[in-house]
């Protein structure tokens, strides 16, 4: 089976954001004057194969944990579909 | 005694740190290419700072999967003395084999310039040349160099004397306006608790020669070459 998983990673409460800094800075600039906090992650689209659900999250899991994100500055959450 | 200096693709400060150990220093060093499996005969292995892999996903991270650090890895965990520099120090976080990790500069902006850092622990195989407290002018270049760690972390580091480097101002003072990218606690080099690995932001192999502005950078290697000479000093178990 082919699936689609889309992971986001964002940096850690505790880490300073500086480009999500800058960015609110600039929204508040330009009017928003509503916007309390920005914080900028990433996106990452893939596709891979895989019999269950369960097995291509497991993978996901450790693609995470040992590449795509880096556990010390980023947390990561994923959704899962089918294609 | 022999250095090696890994080419990573993207590295862009190997032919410096070869120059500088070769032809400055005079003691026998070759490169590594990053698909080498085998690094026996070395006595230290630098990591050179640049852009491994083009600083994708980020800063170190697929070098630090590339196939030279494997027996990286199991080179210094055999004592093996390994320094990372720059982009060095971030494949060495990248690894786990430096706490911490290093994120965007406090202002967004690459720093090219010299700086002040102070010595501020003698006692490692990368600082034995020098005297405690000394300030040391050696030139940052990095996007991602604000050292950040959580608060556990930064009290074992300075518990066990782990940080060896700090920005300051010339006059030594350890101040926010001397820290040029928000590294927590002004870090700007640690080593592991077993003292055999150690990374920095500065370019120390940009500071040997009096044309250059500085020479302190040659402290650093001659602290490793003092070290490989004299063995005068016990790693940490």
């Amino acid at each position: 089976m082919q699936w689609k998983v889309k992971i986001s990673i964002k940096l850690k409460s505790g880490v300073l954001d500086a480009q999500g800094k800058a960015t609110h800075k600039a929204l508040l600039a330009i009017g928003f004057q509503k916007v309390q906090e920005v914080r900028i992650g990433k996106l990452i689209e893939l596709k891979l194969e895989g019999d269950s659900r369960t097995e291509v999250e497991k993978q996901i899991q450790e693609m995470c944990q040992k590449l795509l994100a880096n556990p010390v500055i980023e947390d990561f959450v994923y959704e899962i579909g089918e294609l | 005694m022999k250095f090696g200096v890994v080419q990573f693709p993207g590295s862009n400060c190997d032919y410096d740190c070869y120059y500088a150990l070769k032809y400055v220093l005079r003691v026998p060093t070759a490169f590594i290419w990053h698909k080498e499996k085998d690094i026996s005969g070395y006595d230290c292995i630098v990591l050179p700072g640049g852009f491994s892999y083009g600083d994708y996903l980020r800063v170190g991270a697929i070098a630090r999967y590339s196939p030279v650090m494997k027996a990286v890895v199991d080179f210094a965990s055999k004592g093996g003395l390994l320094i990372g520099i720059c982009n060095g120090f971030q494949i060495l976080t990248e690894a786990g084999l430096l706490p911490g990790a290093l994120i965007r500069n406090h202002c967004l902006r690459f720093i090219c310039k010299p700086q002040n850092i102070r010595v501020e622990n003698i006692e490692t195989p990368f600082t034995n040349r020098c005297q405690k407290g000394q300030v040391l002018k050696v030139p940052i270049a990095h996007g991602e160099g604000c050292y950040y760690a959580d608060q556990k972390t930064l009290e074992e580091l300075e518990e066990n004397n782990q940080v060896l480097f700090r920005y300051c101002d010339i006059e030594g003072e350890i101040t926010k306006a001397a820290n040029p990218n928000g590294s927590l606690h002004n870090i700007a080099g640690i080593c592991n608790k077993k003292r055999n690995i150690f990374g920095l932001m500065p370019h120390p192999e940009r500071s040997m020669e009096e044309c250059l502005g500085s020479t302190d950078g040659r402290l650093i290697f001659e602290s490793i070459i003092n070290y490989l000479q004299t063995d005068s000093l016990i790693l940490k178990d």
